[in-house]
């Protein structure tokens, strides 16, 4: 079926079964390899988008679900002119990747929180990346990162 | 059904270039840059921006025109005689490759320390989800479809599956020191016990993967994710019958390894590799988790018993330990688990009677093999338990006791190796009970216990300590053996470039190295260029394992630095930096080769087991709080800090990001992971089964970095990747202990160990006379 909506902003179509998996719409066809696959079945969030704002796990979501929506994915972050955004920035300076395989699906979720208004608060930023695994870090790190950018004003 | 007819070698052999890789062209601005003149700031993570923006190329993002999808058809049974495949008549089996043993040119081994695990089955099937035969198709729809028309017959063979169980013995090790049966018979107390951990899985986040691409020369490149390139390198060459520069491997960016990707990769590349030979097409070779968990390497379990003798005042006199490690079907890298288990078994503890006896057996279950700790981990818990077993015996403070026993400068191990420098136990020991507050803590707790005394509050709080010694770097010979090369070149133009194996997996490999060589030249670290881990370009500075990386390639890495700026500085009287490019326009290109020589110390006698088991030892400490719910049994790790001595501090945040990551590995160990075996069989053999703390179970972790120098490199660093496994599962089960009254003598300590021990408590209680 055909499928259209928005990816980083861009109007996107594309002709795929309606079953087809999110992540591989973006990682095969789209060649947007940055969203990551570690289980296939929602346990892992390497996957982690933002569908229409609300992180998702692409590889449970069909591209028949997609149908006029905004994706954002880890490649549409960074600021326009290819900077690193705040968030990122945050990452890269206080070690929240080592391995960085979780690292897209754990952005996309921190993206989320801190576009609905989430704070540095400790628990709070716990439960926002709660449902995204990361074996390197321990998350005291990743922690640390978000809650900079989230107590950063403006 | 079908017979399987050889490959077509005239289209196996075709050439096929290697495809042009596609990489989507990364925009990444870096940040920006420091003041010149400034203190030097830390490097940042040298690939960050890659990782940061998704640009980063991990195996799976390659993208290879023409590639087809490889899949692996494994036994189900756990034991069995391999009968044959039969292939459906139904299936279209034009546009499938089939690789059986048959096909494979070379020899049917995987290259390891024995050569006693098939490439492929050809006759005997030993654990479940092992490889009987290899399909290739161009699309995965028909590879899909073909590995269900296929089946495999087989005649059941009884199995072992209890490492107590099994005649076949893969090593065994006996390390001892005075006369443990006198002093045990003279001590005042000895505590017994007997501890068994369990299977853990690596659990990278990013599944074990390798792309082969036929090569013109017949040979073949695999690119993949992976720990040692120069494991795989003469796995591909042994299986494939190629010579050395037919063989070539590429790391892509590496998703975590822990270990788990210091061996398996090998058996992944050599199927990719015989897989692309017989299509005649590049091959992808991506396993998804659930194959990942299911057949790829565990942590050894072991069953630990251990008798400690000591004096009324509390003098450690004997110990006396016997391991027995499940190595699973085949040996892998069995013998070196056990060999650092055993000669890490006494903890970091003075004791002048110690017998410590391993053993390591065969099951008809996955072979085991490596994960961070390598063996220390699963003896350490004994030993920790054992100490803090031994304070509670005699009243004392498990942080009082340990600063007794815990080897001081000049102290003598079981191997009678002499610590005469970088002995840190006693300061990690310290800062992290300084930290912790773990005195007051503990009076605190005691008091709550006393208090509710006669109620039943419904959770308790508890405060627990561990401590571990790490010896850095190959057990006894290893690296002598090893003769690690690595090689910093002057290219034209006067860029300094450093070529090694040591692979970047998250660690900061790729940003110390650079840090390192920047700073002996008088160089900014964006000067430093890093060759890609490519065994056609870079030599074998040994496999990236063992916390070895930045000590031992690290030292060979400054070496070879500071030969280079001799050179160029002699030759142009300058200093490096202003001269470098002068001297390359003057005399060409400069090759600079360090080889490893050994440390100084007594040689390990590997007959004996006697003499300098490690060059040195790293040290850590670490204090877990818990609470218990005494309802559930469910333990909630609320904190730990974790002082770890890893020498020289490189770069503090890498370092430190090490700490909290290893230890919160062991507190997945200490408390929900877990494998369950049927019959040989995972069953929890799924992301959604096989659970890892997420960030709501994981505690507050504060890594403290103790610097105690190694003499034997120039700068002074020693590992820190596996110190923290050894400590976080004693502490969190001291601390369990130190809650609710009761010892959990078995890892993981699950809901039920905590409440079954609960229930036995009570029990006991109330049959005791009041
Ligand atoms: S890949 Fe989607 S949640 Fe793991
Ligand atoms: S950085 Fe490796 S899994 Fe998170």
């Amino acid at each position: 079926m055909s499928i259209r909506c928005r990816v980083n902003g861009e109007p996107v179509e594309l002709e795929v079964p309606g079953m087809r998996r999110l992540l591989d719409a973006l990682r095969e066809d789209l060649r947007l390899t940055g969203t990551k696959e570690g289980c296939g079945e929602g346990e892992c969030g390497a996957c982690s988008v933002l569908l229409d704002g609300l992180v998702v796990d692409a590889c449970l979501v069909p591209m028949c679900q997609v149908e006029g929506a905004d994706i954002r994915t880890v490649e549409g972050l960074a600021e326009t002119d290819g900077r690193l955004s705040a968030l990122q920035r945050s990452f890269l300076e206080r070690g929240g990747a080592q391995c960085g395989i979780c690292t897209p699906g754990m952005l996309m979720a921190a993206q989320a929180y801190l576009e609905a208004g989430g704070g540095p608060e400790d628990e709070a930023i716990r439960e926002a990346i709660a449902g995204n695994l990361c074996r390197c870090t321990g998350y005291t790190r990743i922690i640390e990162s978000i809650a900079a950018v989230a107590d950063a004003p403006g | 059904m079908r017979t399987l007819t050889p490959p077509d070698r005239a289209a196996a052999t075709a050439p096929v270039a290697d495809p042009p890789l596609t990489v989507p062209e990364p925009v990444i601005i870096p940040p920006d840059g420091a003041t010149p003149g400034a203190a030097r700031p830390l490097p940042l993570r040298r690939e960050g921006p890659e990782k940061l923006t998704g640009t980063a190329v991990y195996v799976d993002d390659m993208v290879v025109p023409g590639a087809w999808y490889g899949a692996t058809i494994r036994s189900t049974d756990a034991h069995a005689r391999f009968l044959g495949l039969e292939l459906d008549d139904a299936f279209d089996w034009s546009q499938v490759v089939v690789v059986t043993a048959v096909d494979i040119p070379g020899e049917n081994t995987i290259a390891s320390i024995k050569r006693d695990q098939p490439v492929l089955v050809a006759e005997e099937i030993r654990h479940h989800a092992e490889a009987v035969a290899l399909l290739a198709a161009p699309d995965r729809r028909i590879l899909r479809a073909a590995k269900r028309a296929v089946r495999v017959r087989t005649e059941p063979l009884p199995a072992v599956f209890d490492p107590l169980g099994s005649d076949h013995e893969f090593a065994r090790y006996e390390v001892a020191r005075g006369d443990v049966d006198a002093a045990m018979a003279a001590a005042d107390l000895v505590i017994e016990g007997t501890y068994r951990v369990g299977h853990q899985e690596q659990l990278y986040i990013e599944n074990q993967g390798m792309i082969a691409v036929p090569r013109d020369d017949g040979g073949v490149t695999v690119y993949g994710s992976l720990q040692c390139p120069y494991y795989v390198q003469p796995a591909l060459r042994r299986a494939l019958a190629l010579s050395e520069s037919q063989a070539v491997v590429i790391q892509t960016e590496t998703g975590g390894g822990f270990g788990g990707k210091e061996e398996y990769p090998s058996i992944v590349a050599v199927h990719a590799a015989l897989l692309a030979r017989a299509a005649g097409h590049p091959v992808r070779m991506i396993y998804d988790r659930h194959e990942d968990i299911a057949s790829t390497t565990k942590r050894h379990p072991a069953i630990v018993r251990y008798r400690t003798g000591v004096r009324r005042d509390g003098t450690l006199v004997a110990q006396d330990v016997d391991i027995v490690m499940d190595g699973g079907a085949y040996c892998t890298l069995t013998p070196v688990v056990l060999s650092r288990g055993v000669l890490h078994a006494g903890g970091p503890y003075e004791c002048p009677n110690v017998r410590i006896r391993g053993r390591a057996m065969a099951t008809n279950t996955p072979p085991n093999g490596a994960f961070r700790g390598f063996g220390a981990p699963q003896t350490e818990f004994a030993a920790e338990m054992q100490a803090n077993r031994v304070a509670d015996a005699l009243g004392v403070s498990p942080l009082e006791l340990r600063r007794r026993w815990v080897y001081q400068p000049g102290g003598i191990t079981p191997t009678g190796q002499v610590l005469r420098d970088s002995v840190a136990g006693l300061e990690v020991l310290d800062r992290a009970a300084e930290a912790a507050e773990l005195e007051r803590v503990r009076e605190r707790t005691a008091a709550q216990r006393t208090a509710a005394r006669g109620t039943r509050p419904a959770t308790a709080h508890g405060i627990g300590l561990a401590l571990a010694w790490h010896g850095a770097g190959f057990t006894g010979s290893g690296e002598v053996h090893l003769a690690s090369v690595v090689q910093v070149d002057l290219e034209t133009g006067g860029r300094p470039i450093i070529r090694i194996a040591s692979t970047e997996m998250g660690q900061g490999t790729k940003t110390i190295f650079p840090q390192l060589v920047a700073a002996e030249l008088g160089l900014s670290e964006d000067e430093v260029d890093l060759a890609p881990v490519d065994t056609s370009q870079v030599p074998d500075s040994g496999p990236t394992v063992a916390s070895r990386t930045a000590m031992v390639v690290g030292g060979l890495v400054v070496q070879a630095a500071r030969r280079l700026r001799d050179q160029v500085e002699t030759a142009t009287g300058r200093p490096f930096a202003a001269s470098a490019a002068d001297f390359v326009r003057d005399h060409g290109p400069l090759r600079v080769e360090q080889r490893f020589e050994p440390y100084p110390g007594e040689p390990f006698d590997d007959a004996t087991y006697t003499g300098d088991a490690y060059p040195a030892f790293g040290w850590a400490a670490a204090v877990a709080e818990v609470d218990v719910d005494l309802d559930t049994g469910e333990v909630a790790v609320r904190s730990v800090v974790a002082a770890d001595d890893v020498g020289r501090v490189i770069h503090p945040l890498l370092a430190a990001g090490q700490v909290e990551g290893g230890t919160l590995q062991a507190v997945g160990y200490a408390t929900i992971e877990e494998i369950k075996l049927q019959d040989g069989r995972y069953l929890n053999d799924r992301l959604a089964t096989y659970l890892i703390p997420t960030a709501l179970d994981a505690p507050r972790i504060e890594a403290i970095l103790v610097e105690a120098p190694f003499e034997g490199v120039p700068h002074g660093a020693k590992g820190v990747g596996e110190l923290p496994m050894d400590v976080g599962a004693p502490a969190v089960v001291a601390a369990i202990h130190d809650a609710t009254g009761v010892w959990i003598h078995d890892l993981p300590a699950t809901p039920e160990r905590i409440l079954a021990a609960l229930v036995g408590a009570d029990q006991a209680a109330d049959g005791a006379p009041a």
